[in-house]
């Protein structure tokens, strides 16, 4: 599978990168050998394999439904790039 | 109404808010109203390494409301990651399920009790099971153009529910979210509070339109932000409105313009674009490593069924069956809730006659918890009292007009049984000869009357009643107009 420069630029574009020109081109090549080192999983004959859809073979771990202290606000208002004394603040969020 | 030249298609998107203590994926608070971002943890802050757990109370949920839409249950289903980026949305996805939602197909039957549009089933595509985002609000503060963000919401389980485009006209779709909402309140999986944004709607609208004997649909757009039942029903006629204007300007069909977004704007009444998608969206789909899969058994599905109460449409046909009452009442009776249901037939076992039940629950109770804006146990009138008065009425002992006061009496003081209020209002059974001789006593007095009711005037002789009513309170109205025309009509008088 190759990947060609206009992938490279949505796909940047969904993941909100501006990427200059050069850096499109560098990444597009590093993006192409990333796939290409995942697509060597084609070779690999899956005829009768049954699909899997997760890594792990486990199923239905729940938590009952009790309510349990989280942080405190200050503490979750902590780390951000901006706070007031009760919200996160960010640029206008419009619509 | 049909004299529309269209057909109205419409297809709803519902946001069912699951009323669990504590959110989907960790186990902070759901409580609505706290102050902003005192219910966050690191799971529904999205902060790195923060890994979640699924609440085993929103998988119940889920089960028991797909089986009640008579769905099919996956017996496997998983989570995904939808991505996208948005401020209220702090990990840059949603946990939500794309391609084996927890429920499939299935569908809800809804009808008019009083034969506005023609019974009809809706068909479900799926519900699954999904987070919701945070809230973010525009700072009001003069010169600060930024917003704020409360994540208090961040994680709360939602179930969302999708039909097919079955529904045609407002109505319809109003009294499709009025019976869905009914239904998840029989059930008990969500509170269904819409100024809370616990039931939440999207519409999916065109129009089909005939042309030189083919059918032309017009671009669909999607309306966000239905936030009451009267804002679905009149967002509906206004876009149905405005695309048949759109066609007869420009005759695009489907297919010639992409599809919209629009908002509705309750205050104005109108529907605004707010964009045009040019292609589908990316979100870019993939299995959450994080949350493994969630395998359901037939014993779990049945065990599930065993547990489910009965629906509104059962309880319906039950109480015309069983009671036989007019399907209207019964209607009114279960579109009020469990709750009111399980007062008439609290009030019914304990001796109260059905029918004077029913109509005394619709006329005075539901009147009165309209007035007071009250709950039945904030009201304080117990069922049993409730049969004790319809009992004393249908026996006689105090015709309805006087029963309202008694009533009336019982409320005012919650100890009080019929009995004891028929004493305190001095309320006596009037015999016949009593009667008799009150009517002559009105008729020799009334000879106006009298003369006018001889002459055709069928209502001449209710001037009489308010007499009788001085003379003797007691005195059952009806039995006294009835026992004058008796007179009357005998030529006794
Ligand atoms: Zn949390």
């Amino acid at each position: 599978m190759s990947l060609s420069p206009t992938d490279v630029e949505r796909i940047a574009h969904l993941a909100r990168l501006q990427l200059s020109e050069a850096e499109l081109a560098s990444y597009s090549v590093q993006l192409q050998a990333i796939v290409t080192f995942v697509d060597q999983l084609q070779a690999v004959d899956t005829v009768g394999v049954e699909p899997m859809v997760h890594a792990i073979e486990l199923s239905n771990v729940l938590a009952a439904d009790e309510v349990r202290e989280g942080l405190s606000r200050d503490l979750a208002l902590s780390n951000s790039p901006d706070h007031d004394d009760e919200c996160f603040r960010v640029p206008a969020v419009l619509g | 109404m049909n004299a529309a030249p269209y057909t109205l298609v419409i297809g709803l998107e519902v946001h069912v808010q699951l009323r669990t203590k504590s959110k989907l994926f960790c186990r902070c608070s759901t409580e609505f109203g706290r102050p902003p971002n005192t219910q966050v943890c690191p799971v529904c802050l999205g902060l790195p390494g923060a890994l979640p757990v699924l609440n085993k109370q929103a998988i119940d949920y889920a089960v028991r409301t797909g089986l009640a839409l008579k769905s099919e249950i996956a017996k496997f289903t998983k989570w995904d990651r939808k991505n996208y980026f948005y401020p209220d949305l702090p990990k840059g996805y949603q946990t939500s399920q794309f391609d084996l939602p927890i429920c499939s197909r299935g569908f809800l039957d809804i009808s008019d009790s009083k034969g506005a549009f023609e019974p009809k089933r809706v068909r479900f595509i799926r519900a699954h099971l999904e987070e919701d985002a945070g809230k973010s609000m525009h700072d009001e503060v003069a010169g600060k153009a930024d917003s704020r963000i409360d994540l208090n919401r961040a994680g709360t389980p939602l179930l969302e529910i999708v039909t097919e485009p079955d529904l045609r006209s407002p109505q319809e779709a109003k009294a499709f979210l009025t019976e869905l909402r009914l239904l998840l309140l029989y059930l008990d999986v969500s509170d269904c509070n819409m100024q809370e944004g616990s039931l939440r709607c999207d519409a999916n609208v065109n129009l089909h339109i005939p042309v030189d004997g083919k059918t032309v649909a017009t671009p669909i757009t999607e309306i966000k932000n239905l936030n009451s039942f009267r804002a679905v029903e009149r967002a509906l006629t206004y876009e149905a409105a405005r695309q048949w204007d759109q066609w007869s300007n420009d005759h695009i069909a489907i297919g010639g313009r992409p599809k919209q977004t629009r908002g509705w704007d309750d205050v104005q009444g109108v529907t605004t674009l707010q964009r045009e998608k040019e292609e589908a969206s990316d979100y870019r789909y993939f299995p959450c490593p994080d949350l493994v899969p969630v395998t359901l058994t037939g014993a779990d599905l049945d065990k599930a069924r065993g547990e489910l109460c009965e629906l509104p449409a059962a309880t319906r046909t039950r109480l015309v069956q069983q009671y036989e009452l007019k399907e209207y009442d019964s209607d009114v009776i279960v579109s009020q809730g469990r709750e009111l249901v399980d007062y008439f037939e609290r009030a019914v076992v304990a001796g109260g006659p059905a029918k004077r039940v029913s109509s005394w629950i619709q006329q005075d109770i539901l009147r009165l918890l309209n007035e007071r804006q009250q709950s039945l146990t904030q009201l304080g009138f117990s069922a049993e009292r409730l049969a004790d008065l319809t009992k004393a009425i249908e026996a006689g002992t105090v015709d309805t007009s006087r029963g309202k006061e008694v009533f009336a009496k019982m409320l005012d003081d919650s100890a009080l049984s019929v009995a004891a209020a028929i004493e305190a209002l001095g309320i006596k059974a009037v015999d016949d000869s009593e009667l008799m001789e009150l009517c002559h006593q009105l008729l020799a007095e009334n000879a106006k009357a009298v003369n006018e009711y001889r002459a055709g005037n069928a209502k001449a002789l209710g001037a009489l009643i308010g007499q009788a009513k001085k003379k003797n309170p007691n005195a059952d109205p009806r039995k006294v107009q009835e026992l004058c025309k008796q007179l009357i009509d005998s030529g006794a008088v």
